[in-house]
């Protein structure tokens, strides 16, 4: 009990004299946990609406039948509903449709409509069941309504009894909004119409996109399931809720993993402040923990009375960044959705829960960086010797133990091999591991190099400048350098993190933009809604196009989806013109190409995206057979090209190829080239006089260019956040650490003032030796940070996205963040050295005051 | 050399630290001021160094008036025309021996070929390169004396020097204060509780509340 209360007076003692520097501790650490949590929250929302909102399309169907290439031929049906073991089968039609009154909107003018066997659908979906006006009952099954869930209906501003307008390629049909739905979830953007009705206005006829089944009770699922995927043969698929549930969430794993992992490199960031706190704190009071051990303190005590105090410092900090997640993650969600600026959980309205388990975790991890930064420095505390720790001038030498340079070379040696090894699960985990090895090792081996620079800086000094605040600066940091290092390790973890942050980005940005050039080589686009499983541009209209004045050129495309493997997204496929002897005229091939000239014997060339050789093993050379049309064709890859549009992969191939193996002359849009004497105003206006006009989706260029790339930026809005809060996490770091040892340094500030020295000078040395620090951590993190963008770049990103980028330098966003952060560090030392010269600083070389 | 006038100090009214203090102390005179704990040693010693200003009085040092200067002006005053010595030597761990004594001559911009010089004269020669923490107490204080005396000083302050110390090696530094400072040519005014030490100056004087006295009226030393 009586230690007890020694415990609590010591700690309470330590906060009041260290209130300022344990706040900022708290809050380097709140900030952490806040931004990991907050993300956390966010994703997990956001997952959640989007699988239930998945899982409320399928109903309470027990399993659901997919073709393996999308939409199949619902003969399959009445087979199904007379199978064995199956209570109900409910037939369903899904596709997209583009909103007339949206077509301006190039990004977000789709509908999703399901068709609906309402009698079926009511045992099963019962939610997607409409509700017709009061004396329509009918309208469920009739041939022009259509039902709109509220979220579709606000989008659309349209209320019962309105016509909406959907587009089927260069028709505009109306449909009357016959009512809402029995249930749908907020922000679900959706609508039904009978199935039937469906099939025929959509031209969709004779296909089906699922079939939902609901078993008797006594069926073995698995069992059944085995058995039915056996004898419907190889074009199907049969799949549980469980099964779809992992596949959304495969669908968006690298980018929430990658969300957090960011988040995670933050509190790590922290770590190092709440460390470097500690690690002075401790380092100041080593003569006091070593008093304390002379008058009988164990070791064993005196380790859990530091962490104890790491532990407080810890909860605080934790609790409080739950707080301040919780509120982050509100605020985000309202500002920027559940997407966080992507477009992975499109059409969803998530709301934020805490779960407790996942609240537990984040603290648990707040503490545990926390205790692990006080662990290091009370480890070596309490094994001091005691004599020598009592002996002033023995600080420095303290921390050689804990901050040993093999080790931080091997973590660095660790690092770099393990940036070799692929990843696991289609995820870089060797590469985050990689970062943080190579973080840790950077900041271990700083007391080394900051020993070695500014010894070298000190014979330098001694030898050509007699100006004695410059002799002291340089000598504290040459002969002193694990306290520099520690103050240097805030500056470090966050300035690498910035570079990191800020190089990845850059290079992501402009690899994006030279890839537009060479996705978008045309003057305007034009596009138009497709009819059923064809496209909306038939010959006549191809040909109508081909003859308008003005342009010099026009290219066509025919894209589809096309569902390789069951347990993946489906790829893209695209069919265009494409000169297969300058393949890289079209396409932004990277890596080796096959000319047409070393093609095989009459094969058909196919260039893949970068995700086709990550995700299905394509590579060059190889031959490969994809579904095109009602069957399987073989063809050779020809090159792989870079595709920032598609993560889940996508193939081109020439539209000549595409047109003979399937018969289908059908495109989806057009890409027209403006002759020189035509403005963008005449083009417009010689589109204006095709008679189907009015369905067109006409875009410049530009503006794709533009949408892109504020897509991009939104989407890497967090990662700004993440700068931002390194850069106050860094000149925290260096506010703490000079505020610490304004602290420890009292005397010798004492002794210099009565040899001579003025206030001036003592607040000069300060700031530059804020400035000589910073500017080392700046250099060292900026070697660190570009090491941790080239994992970024070439092992993270191509590893989770399955795309690369060329690396690009941001050089002036960062020589103003180093600017900022030496001035900042260098006033940040000056105005401690002000508050703590502001006392009788004399005073505290005597004794006997 | 140094002249205190009339010195009053106080940090409450009701409770004087010193009062009509005056003294002349004269070149090449080595003074020990003795008394008890609080009767403000110290408080003399800040006031004689320009750290503190009297309440009234003035503080002369070379015929300045150290008392009327500002902190800058006293700064370079002190830099200059003063040398420290304190019991807890107060050595700069991360600086050599070299560094450490050479301090002084850096601040006035003076050659520092003298700092060998000073290290050898304190039994120090050869270790220029050594730190503070290779180094036992009392090799400490050699070092401090020998920066107090590097950049000859008109006036060596040196308070309680001895106080960490064990009676052989205090003796040893006492001796070898003297010495420096009479070598030197410098003033010296030597802050103690203890006779032996004080033994060791030219003359004593005790610090009472009554004012600063000749140690024979008071102490039969």
């Amino acid at each position: 009990m009586k230690l007890l209360r020694l415990s609590c007076w010591l700690l309470q003692g330590e906060w009041r004299a260290r209130f300022v520097q344990i706040i900022v501790a708290v809050i380097a650490i709140a900030m952490g946990v806040a931004l990991g949590f907050s993300i956390h929250l966010i994703n997990s929302a956001a997952l959640n609406e989007f699988s239930a909102a998945n899982k409320s399309l399928s109903g309470q169907s027990d399993m659901q039948v997919y073709g393996k290439h999308g939409f199949f031929d619902e003969t399959v049906y009445p087979k199904l509903a007379r199978y064995e073991g199956v209570k109900l089968a409910n037939p369903v039609l899904e596709f997209t449709a583009t909103v007339s009154a949206k077509l301006e909107n190039r990004n977000d003018h789709q509908l999703k409509i399901l068709g609906i066997d309402v009698l079926r659908a009511a045992g099963i979906s019962p939610d997607l069941l409409g509700i017709p006006a009061e004396g329509r009952p009918m309208d469920n099954f009739a041939d022009d309504a259509i039902f709109l869930s509220p979220a579709a209906m606000e989008w659309l501003n349209l209320e019962q009894g309105d016509v909406l307008h959907l587009n089927v390629g260069l028709e505009s049909i109306a449909l009357r909004v016959a009512g809402g739905l029995a249930r749908a979830r907020a922000g679900q953007r959706i609508a039904v119409m009978d199935i039937g009705t469906a099939q025929w206005r959509f031209h969709y006829l004779g296909v089906l996109s699922r079939i939902e089944l609901k078993l008797e009770p006594h069926i073995h699922h698995e069992a059944f399931k085995e058995k039915l995927t056996r004898e419907l043969g190889e074009q199907f698929y049969v799949s549980e809720i469980t099964d779809q549930e992992t596949r959304i969430a495969n669908m968006s794993r690298a980018y929430r993993i990658n969300l957090n992992m960011l988040a995670l490199v933050a509190l790590f960031t922290g770590s190092f402040l709440v460390f470097s706190t500690q690690a002075l704190s401790i380092m100041r009071r080593r003569s006091q923990f070593a008093f304390l051990r002379v008058l009988g303190y164990t070791r064993r005590q005196l380790l859990q009375q530091i962490l104890t105090e790491g532990m407080v410092l810890g909860t605080i900090g934790a609790l409080l960044g739950l707080v301040l997640g919780y509120g982050c993650a509100v605020i985000a969600i309202n500002l920027l959705g559940g997407n966080l600026g992507s477009n992975f959980f499109p059409g969803i309205q998530p709301s934020i829960f805490i779960n407790l388990q996942d609240a537990t975790l984040f603290f648990i991890i707040g503490l545990s960086v926390t205790v692990l930064g006080a662990i290091l420095p009370a480890r070596e505390v309490v094994s001091a010797n005691q004599a020598g720790a009592l002996k002033s001038g023995s600080e420095d030498s303290a921390m050689n133990r804990t901050l040993r340079s093999r080790a931080a070379l091997l973590c660095l040696s660790i690092g770099i091999l393990l940036t070799q090894l692929p990843p696991v699960y289609e995820l870089p985990i060797f590469g985050y591991i990689a970062i943080a090895l190579l973080l840790i090792g950077g900041i271990a081996l700083m007391p080394s190099l900051a020993k070695l620079v500014f010894t070298f800086l000190q014979q330098y000094v001694s030898r050509y400048s007699r100006n004695v605040i410059i002799l002291l600066t340089v000598a504290r940091q040459a002969n002193a350098p694990n306290q520099a290092s520690i103050a240097l390790s805030g500056v470090l973890a966050s300035f690498s993190l910035i570079v990191a942050m800020a190089v990845m980005v850059l290079s992501f940005r402009i690899s994006v933009d030279h890839w537009l050039d060479h996705v978008l080589p045309a003057d305007l686009y034009v596009r138009v809604a497709d009819i059923g499983m064809q496209g909306g541009f038939q010959l006549n209209e191809q040909r109508a196009i081909n003859g308008l004045p003005g342009f010099v050129r026009t290219d066509f495309f025919r894209v589809q989806n096309l569902a390789l493997n069951p347990d993946r997204p489906e790829i893209t496929l695209i069919a265009r013109p494409i000169d297969a002897s300058e393949p890289d005229h079209t396409l932004p091939l990277i890596g080796d190409v096959l000319k047409l000239s070393q093609l095989p014997e009459g094969a058909m060339p196919l260039w893949v995206s970068e995700a086709m050789v990550d995700l299905y093993g394509y590579a060059v050379g190889e031959k490969v057979r994809i579904p095109v049309g009602d069957t399987w064709h073989e063809f050779s890859v020809a090159g792989v090209w870079r595709d920032y549009g598609r993560q889940f992969g996508a193939v081109q191939m020439q539209l000549s190829d595409y047109q003979a193996l399937t018969g289908d002359f059908s495109i989806n849009s057009a890409a027209l080239w403006l002759d020189v004497e035509t403005t963008m105003a005449e083009a417009y206006a010689a589109l204006q006089q095709l008679p189907f006009s009015n369905v067109l989706e006409i875009t410049q260029s530009q503006q794709i260019r533009e949408s892109s790339l504020a897509i991009f930026d939104r989407s890497f809005a967090i990662t700004y956040a993440l700068e931002i809060v390194a850069v106050i996490i860094g000149l925290s770091g260096v506010a703490a650490s000079f505020s610490a040892q304004m602290l420890a340094r009292a005397k010798e500030f004492g002794m210099l003032r009565h040899i001579g020295v003025t206030q001036r000078q003592i607040t000069l040395m300060l700031a530059a030796e804020g400035c000589f620090l910073t500017l080392l951590g700046v250099t060292l993190g900026f070697i660190l940070g570009l090491g941790i963008s080239l994992i970024l770049i070439f092992i993270v990103n191509p590893q989770s996205f399955h795309w690369t980028m060329q690396l690009h330098m941001p050089w002036n966003w960062l020589l103003l963040i180093s600017i900022v952060m030496l001035v900042s560090a260098s006033l940040t030392a000056w105005l401690a050295g002000r508050k703590a010269l502001a006392g009788s600083v004399v005073r505290t070389v005597r004794e006997d005051w | 050399m140094l002249e205190l006038r009339h010195i009053h100090k106080s940090y409450s009214e009701r409770y004087p630290v010193l009062s009509d203090i005056s003294y002349f102390l004269k070149p090449g005179e080595y003074v020990a001021i003795m008394g008890d704990s609080g009767v403000g040693k110290s408080t003399l010693l800040n006031l004689i160094a320009g750290l503190d200003s009297p309440d009234s009085g003035e503080v002369f040092v070379n015929n300045t008036k150290i008392s009327a200067l500002n902190d800058q002006d006293a700064t370079l005053l002190r830099r200059k025309e003063f040398g420290f010595i304190f019991q807890s030597f107060h050595i700069l761990p991360h600086l050599t021996l070299h560094q450490n004594v050479a301090l002084p001559l850096l601040l006035n911009d003076l050659p520092v070929d003298r700092t060998d010089v000073l290290l050898t004269e304190v039994g120090l020669r050869g270790r220029g390169n050594d730190f503070p923490r290779q180094l036992s107490g009392g090799e400490l204080q050699r070092v401090a004396i020998a920066r107090a005396l590097v950049h000859r000083p008109k006036l060596v302050l040196a308070d309680e020097p001895t106080g960490n110390l064990d009676p052989d090696t205090a003796y040893g530094i006492l001796q070898l204060i003297r010495r420096e400072i009479k070598k030197n040519g410098a003033s010296g005014i030597l802050v103690t509780h203890s006779r032996v030490a004080a033994a060791t100056a030219d003359h004593v004087l005790i610090l009472t509340k009554h004012g600063l006295l000749p140690a024979a009226t008071n102490t039969g030393l």
